[in-house]
């Protein structure tokens, strides 16, 4: 009786990348509807952009690089960095400005190195940051949150797209920007001067860093990530914050809760930070990489040139990535001392 | 009674599929008509035969004996005549040396000679009947049993019942029948390691082997513990269930003995109550047969060596419906290269699964780094960064990430998203790195034979050289004879210089010729030296040249035709491939 040579290798009933993938998609519906409450459909028209645009250049990459479309679209992975590129760009963006800003994170951020996994850098990040430092004006021009002022219609969305338009007289600075440019105001003052600052940290931001916080820690029950990444970098944010706030006084950086709650901190925290192919490898490693975001969130937010950082913050952790891998191996079974 | 028990890192709890296999009681298979007895075990060394063709065997009669410290006994498993002693395919595709018996359909049994009273014998005495029996690991490393206990005193004696690989039930079905003969075998385990105490782990999921276990207990006292640990693969892997009872890690590179604890499975306990109390050897073990394509599935006491094919006929084995045949479970079975290769010591599983059981695994995607592996890794490595740099071949990150660590318990493959063979690669990495470091030592052997050569080489042409000095200067002391070299005869004056310093070379040395300088090294000489005198002679070269050159010809034919020097040194024939044997030139 002969056989034939069979491999070993199992079927495993953990999920698939497709499935992690569309589990990140999921936790980012409660943030995306609560962006869209308060901001209006040009959330929606930045994400349906951001999409058709992914899908569309993933395919054109991935025939260029003569690999098999199908089974590397189907893992949605290109969905995911348009989702998130998308919920980051400003409301009522052009056509052209999420194209340029997918071209980035999908060609260079992505394929450009060796495609899903062995991205070194964030890819929707990537994106961020070109648009950022290319198209400063269009990239910092949000609308203000409803119960400000009333959003624009979903007509004035569809047109904003194809024929970009500044919403004037309801654009408005968010409370970063705000902020960003105190001097010599206390924050007692600067709460009671602006209404966009909201409870305590901003109207509508407080609840969508409250919806993005509930997303995340869904993916954390779900076991899509370790809570290391985010705790980390929430913690660091945190800590530094609390040790600079010196009770509100107008050279004060904004409080804890300031911070924790305002712009894309809990988004970055949860959707950002956890991008396991950009990010350290170890649980240790992945705290002590999502610490470093949170130390340059708040060194960049503070004292640095941009109101929020999330994109600079990830994107210069992930330079660190490889040297925090070095340091973090973690001791083996059978280790009494760390390896040298 | 519960024992205190502690966590280790990671692991999986895929389905169980215990219940295909272990509602029907042990049975015992037949004999086949032919028996193929492997003489190595999958660790240690291989035993020497000690049987004749031809000669007959009775049933438990010692066939072949250990070498060292690291062999076992090998006895016949059934009566016969000894057909063969041949090397033969293994189950996994390996070759051994194997013993093979034609049965006599009879079974007569060799006298047996049980051991009563084994409280009084030493742990020396002991061990040699356990070597003696051919006792292996039954878990499936089937490393020697006696080998294990010659370590030094143990405070703890682990009895490994826990089985936590889907699909086997061996040591399940083992414990409900044979519970008795588990503790006869843990009790003088205890004698021999002297141990403080005796815990025996089953994991909660066999109820009926964890009664019957307790039951047994009852009149051992204080010392026998039963520990139920939590259903969790792979808790019956060494390490780990030291870890689950005792909280402490096994040091790397070390033996569960440096911190005081010894580990045994359930079958090599029955085993060992067989060989001392009744002087049963080794010659039958409980394999599970299971996997949809098997009709009868369940455990069967097989001897060793039976042909597997055998078996499968036996059980209404369906080769359509089977998809995978492995031998062992689920997750670190290996599949079976040869059905009709035999069942050996540490073969407890045969799994003969269908496509819906086991179907292929979807093609590998690139690994997303998601950490999901790592999480499940009993080893507390970083199976990602592992699978990194076996695909790239660094070897140097993999030492530092610890592949060496690695127990190859597939949980990594397991859980992969990407489904990523990672163990594979692991497995290979390390042949490759074994390979390569075999290389390097042959390598550095090649070196240190090439300098020696040379050294050889350059200290015979000092030699020379100073001969040569030597008679020019005696040459210039009697101008008379140099006046009349031109009228002899070039190259018998050669052929008289040769002479003469062979003459000289064999006072020297007369006892032993030099044993480095070989016929075939001589010869190749001889070769390039011919060469070098034609090419003179074309080239119409000084006549010194070619005095010169048709000496040293000489010398070297009066060397070859000495009959003193070494005919062919056989490893240097074997290695310097390069050269043309001497009988070619």
């Amino acid at each position: 009786m002969s056989l034939r040579a069979q491999p070993t290798h199992l079927v495993n009933p953990t999920p698939t990348v497709a499935g992690i993938m569309q589990k990140v998609l999921i936790a980012c519906v409660p943030g995306i509807i609560v962006l869209t409450h308060f901001f209006g459909p040009g959330v929606v028209t930045n994400l349906l952009v951001a999409c058709v645009f992914g899908v569309l250049l993933e395919v054109l990459v991935l025939k260029a690089r003569h690999l098999a479309v199908k089974p590397f679209l189907s893992d949605y992975s290109a969905l995911v960095t348009a989702v998130l590129l998308g919920i980051s760009l400003p409301p009522y963006s052009p056509w052209w400005l999420i194209a340029i800003g997918m071209s980035a994170a999908l060609v260079v951020g992505k394929h450009l190195f060796g495609g899903i996994g062995q991205n070194p850098f964030n890819p929707a990040m990537v994106g961020y940051a070109v648009l950022l430092i290319s198209f400063p004006v269009p990239m910092t021009q949000w609308v203000a949150p409803q119960g400000l002022a009333q959003t624009p219609g979903v007509i004035d969305a569809l047109v904003s797209v194809i024929n970009h338009r500044y919403f004037d007289g309801i654009t408005m600075a968010t409370p970063l920007d705000l902020m960003k440019q105190n001097e010599g105001q206390t924050m007692t003052s600067l709460f009671q001067l602006y209404p966009q600052f909201g409870r305590f940290a901003g109207v509508g931001w407080e609840w969508i860093n409250l919806a993005f916080l509930a997303g995340g820690l869904w993916m954390v029950q779900q076991r899509l990530f370790t809570w290391h990444g985010p705790v980390g970098m929430l913690a660091a944010l945190g800590l530094l914050s609390a040790l600079f706030y010196d009770g509100g006084s107008s050279a004060s950086g904004g409080s804890p809760i300031f911070h924790l709650f305002s712009g894309a901190t809990m988004f970055g925290a949860f959707f950002i930070v956890t991008d396991p192919s950009s990010g350290a490898t170890s649980n240790q490693g992945r705290f002590v990489f999502g610490a470093l975001v949170g130390v340059l969130v708040y060194c960049i937010r503070v004292w640095g040139n941009y109101p929020d950082a999330i994109a600079f913050a990830v994107l210069l952790a992930n330079f660190c990535a490889p040297l925090i891998d070095h340091y973090t191996i973690p001791k083996a079974y059978g280790y009494r001392d760390p390896k040298s | 009674m519960s024992i205190q028990l502690f966590d280790f890192h990671g692991g999986i709890c895929p389905p169980e599929h215990k219940a295909d296999s272990n509602a029907e009681p042990i049975r015992a298979a037949p004999i086949p008509q032919q028996l193929v007895i492997p003489l190595s075990q999958r660790q240690g060394s291989a035993a020497r035969a000690i049987v004749r063709l031809g000669q007959a065997v009775r049933t438990g009669e010692t066939i072949a004996e250990p070498v060292d410290e690291l062999g076992v006994a090998v006895h016949a498993s059934s009566s016969g005549v000894i057909t063969a002693i041949d090397y033969r395919v293994t189950l996994t595709g390996e070759v051994a040396e194997c013993i093979i018996i034609e049965t006599d359909g009879i079974d007569r049994w060799h006298a047996m000679t049980p051991h009563p009273t084994w409280r009084e014998y030493s742990p020396t005495q002991l061990i040699d009947l356990i070597q003696s029996a051919g006792i292996v690991g039954m878990g499936g490393a089937g490393f020697p049993t006696a080998y294990k206990l010659s370590a030094s005193h143990v405070d703890t004696l682990i009895i490994n019942g826990a089985e936590c690989e889907p699909y086997v039930t061996a040591d399940d079905l083992t414990m409900r029948e044979r519970a008795e003969r588990v503790l006869l075998g843990a009790e003088i385990l205890q004698q021999i390691t002297a141990a403080r105490r005796v815990l025996i782990a089953i994991e909660d999921n066999k109820a009926e082997a964890i009664e019957q276990i307790s039951n047994a207990l009852v009149a051992r006292g204080e010392r026998y513990q039963l520990a139920t640990v939590p259903t969790r693969y792979p808790s019956g892997g060494e390490k780990q269930l030291i870890q689950l009872l005792t909280g402490e890690q096994v040091p790397q590179g070390g033996l569960p003995a440096d911190i005081g604890v010894i580990c045994h499975n359930i079958g090599t306990c029955v085993a060992i109550a067989d060989a001392i109390a009744t002087g049963l050897p080794l010659i039958s073990r409980i394999t599970t047969f299971t996997g949809g394509a098997i009709a009868q599935r369940g455990n069967l006491e097989v001897r060793i060596g039976t042909p597997l094919s055998y078996l499968l006929n036996w059980t209404g084995f369906d080769q359509d419906q089977c998809h995978k045949l492995l031998a062992g479970g689920s997750i670190m079975g290996k599949p079976i290269v040869d059905g009709d290769a035999p069942v050996t010591k540490t073969t407890h599983c045969i799994l003969a699964a269908t496509h819906t059981e086991l179907p292929d695994p979807a093609p590998a995607s690139p690994c997303i780094r998601c950490g999901l592996c790592a999480e499940a890794c009993p080893a507390k490595l970083l199976p990602q960064q592992l699978y990194w740099y076996s695909k790239s071949r660094q070897f140097e990150p993999l030492a530092k990430y610890g592949l060496t660590d690695c127990i190859e318990c597939g949980v990594c493959t397991y859980v992969c998203p990407s489904s990523i063979p990672l163990v594979d690669y692991f497995v290979t990495a390390k042949t490759e790195i074994k390979t390569k470091q075999n290389e390097q030592q042959r390598a550095e052997h090649a070196r240190e034979r090439f300098e020696s050569r040379q050294a050889r080489l350059a200290r015979d042409a000092n030699e020379k050289e100073a001969a040569r000095a030597a008679r020019k200067a005696q040459a210039t002391a009697n101008p008379e004879q140099s006046r009349f070299a031109d009228q002899v005869d070039p190259v018998q004056a050669a052929i008289e210089r040769a002479k003469a310093k062979k003459k000289q070379l064999l006072m020297a040395q007369p006892a032993t010729p030099d044993p480095s300088v070989t016929r075939l090294e001589l010869t190749s000489q001889l070769e390039v030296m011919s060469q070098r005198l034609s090419d003179a002679k074309l080239n119409n070269a000084d006549q010194k040249i070619l005095t010169a050159l048709e000496a040293s010809i000489a010398l070297i034919q009066s060397q070859l035709s000495d009959d003193r020097i070494d005919e062919s040194k056989p490893s240097d024939l074997a290695e310097s491939k390069h050269i043309n044997p001497a009988g070619d030139i």
